[in-house]
């Protein structure tokens, strides 16, 4: 029996994938993280402890203390706010720079998969030429030439996942193309796109949400590395790259500063990266064999 | 004393739906130089016996009875010792020769591995043992092919690969896994008749498993039937061929096809399907689908009955199955 | 009455067909190797009769099943169901056409979408004619499932939750759908315990005697192929050696692979052979 090792989203239909799902440490871990992530960012639509536009140069540089959970800024800014915040600014990068990457990207990586011959040499071709660039002095070239701000910090950031998600999304559909359930769909007399459609595209959605899990995580770096730089979310818009760098001209004065926003960044990249992990051992194809 | 001596073997693993018992007290016994053969279809237990004698169960197993190899019990043994029989004492040959060889290694070295674990031999003695091996089973050409890669070799010269590598200590007993399974007929045929020959000029003891009674036929002295985890006949090859009295092994029988039986005959089939691990019946595992099923046979594990020429059968409704004039006397 | 005579048109006809197909170059300058898998087949399948494919790997069988089906196309020679040649139809022609012949192949576990029902995998085929409604087609699957010896309630059910054997039926329902008048079986028992081929292949009987199917079966196990089968190929290094009714041919082989391949059949001491009588 030939089998790739595709991660079989099959394993989504063996009964009691939650049961163990909830047993699984990474995933449990990386879930509890990635989900405080998505609460901060709710709430901060709704309520904040202070405005984090809110300047209060009386009270700049304060540490932790009952009014100010987190300590103030620079600028007096409350620093947890700022947190709470900042989060929407990275979840926001993170969907829609790996929302661009996996629609594109996929898309191109199915086709590929499906016409093979030219068309998948010169789509191949192209993610290598894409690849080539180091992917961070590339967005800092896009947002240096087309203009600093989170929308082309996106794009930046979303560009740089096609490429990515086309080869994975080529790997594992070639993969699938060779399995006998898609020859016996050919024989049928079902054309090229419907196969796509109906058979490849389920049968490599495992590996595509674990993929989503890492490329997202990697948004939320990078997009912290922009806005570090300047390059990112602009002021007044908070941003824990740029609270990273504010931060460390008072690196003497006041650490704190620069620990939270840095805690934030690892535990969100943290938590994302335990959830891929968790997944990726929770979708082996070994399970989908349940008889 | 016997080389391989196996009582009440009971081996319990961990499937999807909880736990369950793979093997239900099994025992045999094998003297050097006796060829054994194990028949039985997907999920009877074959595999996992020869398995437990190797000590290559899954860590989730839990294995009981005894299992004694020229005197050592195997279960429990801890691991350090175990692989000091593993490849020494007791050579394993696998289904698949295509998976069964590292790609990245060449056949030289992986022929002569256990020769240079298990008898300290240096790379330079190893070789030679190695071309002789390669010779013996017949690989054309093997001085010039050893270090050669596993991919540049056919299906079935992989597999005499793999019989070098499982005789290259020359081990007392020889244990082959459905070894002919995934090759083609002509070549079963070759690998086979090696086989043989080698057990009989080496002295070994050989477990053989196949699915395939002609291969059985053919090649081993002694037989067991296994369904569900037990022995359900066990004995001499001849008898057990002439005689099938067990209702499973009839069945067996009764369903393959045969060359030049006239056309248009249906097939004798075994009704209902193999229950998983997790379902099999209290009491005999075939309860339910033999047609000769009484309430007694579904409570309580049937004893085994002796028939002559040391043929036993663990069946409760021998007697009437003999009337009937399905048993051959 | 032996397949080759040219009667009443056959339902299938192949011609010369030969396949060559090229490796990757190993040099740089000059033609690359070549695989010549089949090299010039020809024989007929007659309208309710089955015809036998048998041989070894790398024989080239399994590609006469390719391209039988039109799955592949053939270097040379013609493959002409009901008189019209199947490599020279539009894409359109061949999509209808492909109610006529189906295919069943050898992996119960690869050959099953793990991720679609029973109901949508049996419907594929007409699902691909696009002639009928979803409310037709779960009918129609339903009819079909109960001519395999399934039920409905398996409709729902998905690949996983059914043996090997029961996975092999799905797979003939699936084949068996359309009503087709050819079923080229690719080695359709070969992964099947000894007990469960017995009950598929009484299974191909039976709707053969039912349905009117005639049966291009693909296998290297003689036994198998003499049981359903009116006429055998014996196939070798991609030519066809031997040809006829499989008592004669078994009995009386004339060509020495034929012989070499019964003699390698391994023997039962039932007072005899695995041959009968």
């Amino acid at each position: 029996m030939s089998t790739a090792a595709v991660p079989n989203a099959a394993a989504l239909k063996v009964p009691g994938f939650w049961r163990r799902a909830l047993h699984h440490r990474s995933f449990v871990l990386g879930g509890t993280l990635t989900l405080l992530l998505l609460l901060a960012a709710a709430v901060s639509l709704v309520w904040t402890p202070w405005s984090p536009y809110e300047m209060d140069m009386a009270n700049k540089l304060k540490p932790p203390t009952g009014a100010h959970w987190l300590g103030t800024d620079t600028y007096g800014r409350d620093v947890a706010s700022l947190l709470l915040v900042g989060a929407r600014a990275s979840i926001l990068v993170g969907v829609i720079a790996v929302g661009i990457g996996l629609v594109v990207g996929t898309a191109l990586g199915l086709l590929a998969a499906a016409k093979r011959g030219w068309v998948e040499e010169a789509i191949m071709r192209l993610t290598d030429f894409s690849l080539a660039f180091p992917a961070i002095l590339s967005a800092i070239m896009m947002t240096a030439v087309f203009g600093a701000g989170i929308v082309n910090a996106i794009i930046a950031i979303g560009i740089y996942n096609i490429p990515t998600f086309a080869r994975i999304t080529r790997a594992s559909a070639n993969a699938i193309w060779s399995r006998e359930y898609v020859a016996a769909a050919r024989a049928c007399g079902k054309g090229g796109f419907a196969i796509t459609m109906q058979h490849v595209l389920p049968n490599i959605s495992a590996v595509l949400i674990v993929q989503i899990t890492i490329r997202f995580a990697i948004a939320i770096l990078a997009e912290a590395a922009l806005s570090y730089l300047g390059l990112g979310t602009q002021p007044p818009q908070p941003s824990w790259g740029r609270m990273l760098s504010e931060a460390q001209t008072m690196m003497f004065q006041a650490p704190l500063l620069a620990v939270f926003p840095g805690m934030a960044i690892a535990f969100a990249v943290l938590g994302l990266n335990l959830r891929g992990d968790g997944l990726r051992d929770l979708l082996d194809p070994r399970l989908a064999r349940a008889r | 004393m016997p080389l391989l001596e196996v009582k009440d073997l009971r081996i319990g693993l961990q499937t999807q739906r909880g736990p369950a018992e793979a093997v239900r007290g099994i025992g045999f016994t094998l003297e050097r130089g006796e060829t054994l053969g194990i028949v039985g279809e997907s999920g009877c237990g074959k595999s996992i016996t020869v398995m437990s004698l190797m000590g290559l169960l899954p860590s989730t197993a839990k294995v009981g009875g005894s299992i004694r190899f020229d005197g050592t019990e195997l279960v429990g043994l801890p691991e350090k010792q175990m692989c000091q029989i593993r490849g020494n004492r007791i050579g394993m040959i696998f289904q698949e020769p295509m998976t069964a060889l590292n790609p990245v290694h060449t056949i030289a070295r992986q022929v002569g591995e256990p020769l240079r674990l298990h008898r300290g031999l240096s790379k330079a003695d190893a070789r030679k043992e190695v071309l002789a091996l390669l010779e013996r089973v017949g690989i054309p050409d093997a001085a010039s092919r050893l270090d050669a890669y596993p991919h540049q070799f056919s299906g079935g010269q992989r597999q005499r690969i793999g019989i070098a590598m499982a005789l290259a200590c020359g081990p007392d007993l020889l244990i082959a896994d459905e070894p002919t399974t995934a090759l083609d007929v002509t070549i079963q045929k070759q690998i086979l008749e090696l086989i043989k020959s080698l057990v009989a000029e080496r002295g070994m003891a050989l477990i053989l498993i196949s699915h395939d009674l002609g291969v059985i036929a053919q090649t081993v002295s002694k037989m067991l039937v296994m369904y569900g985890g037990s022995v359900v006949e066990s004995g001499p090859t001849e008898a057990v061929f002439a005689r099938r009295a067990h209702p499973y092994t009839q069945g067996l029988f009764a369903a393959r096809p045969a060359i030049g039986a006239p056309r248009g005959q249906r097939l004798a089939t075994i009704r209902g399907s193999v229950p998983e691990l997790v379902d099999l019946p209290k009491g005999c595992p075939f309860a339910g689908r033999c047609s000769y099923t009484v309430d007694a046979c579904k409570t309580t594990p049937p004893p085994a009955t002796m028939l002559p020429h040391d043929h036993a059968v663990r069946c409760i409704r021998l007697e009437e199955i003999a009337a009937q004039g399905a048993i051959a006397p | 009455m032996s397949a080759t005579t040219t009667n009443a048109s056959p339902l299938l006809r192949v011609t010369n067909l030969v396949r060559h197909y090229a490796l990757p170059r190993e040099k740089l300058f000059g033609p690359p190797p070549t695989v010549k898998a089949l090299n010039g087949v020809s024989f007929d399948v007659q309208a309710g009769k089955s015809v036998g494919i048998v041989g070894e790997s790398g024989s080239g069988k399994s590609t006469i099943a390719r391209l039988v089906m039109a799955l592949d196309t053939p270097t040379s020679g013609t493959v002409s169901l009901e008189g019209r040649n199947l490599h020279a139809l539009s894409k359109e022609e061949l999509r209808v056409a492909r109610r006529d012949f189906q295919m069943v192949f050898q992996d119960p576990y690869g050959s099953l979408d793990p991720r679609q029902t029973v109901a949508r995998i049996v419907a594929e085929p007409l699902e691909a004619l696009a002639a009928t409604s979803r409310a037709e087609q779960r009918e129609r699957a339903s009819e079909t499932l109960a001519a395999v010896g399934l039920r409905t309630t398996d409709l729902d059910k998905y690949p996983h939750e059914f043996s090997g054997g029961q996975r092999q039926r799905i797979a003939i329902a699936r084949a068996l759908i359309t009503r087709p008048k050819l079923i080229v079986a690719d080695e359709p028992v070969s992964a099947l315990d000894v007990s469960v081929q017995a009950q598929v292949l009484n299974l191909m009987q039976d709707l053969q005697q039912q349905f009117g199917i005639s049966y291009l079966l693909i296998s290297h196990d003689l036994a198998v192929v003499n049981h359903l089968c009116d006429d055998v190929c014996v196939v070798w290094k991609g030519l066809i050696v031997e040809q006829g009714p499989p008592a004669e041919l078994f009995h009386h082989a004339k060509h020495e692979y034929t012989r070499t391949l019964l003699d390698a059949v391994p023997r039962t001491p039932t007072g005899g052979t695995l041959l009968a009588a």
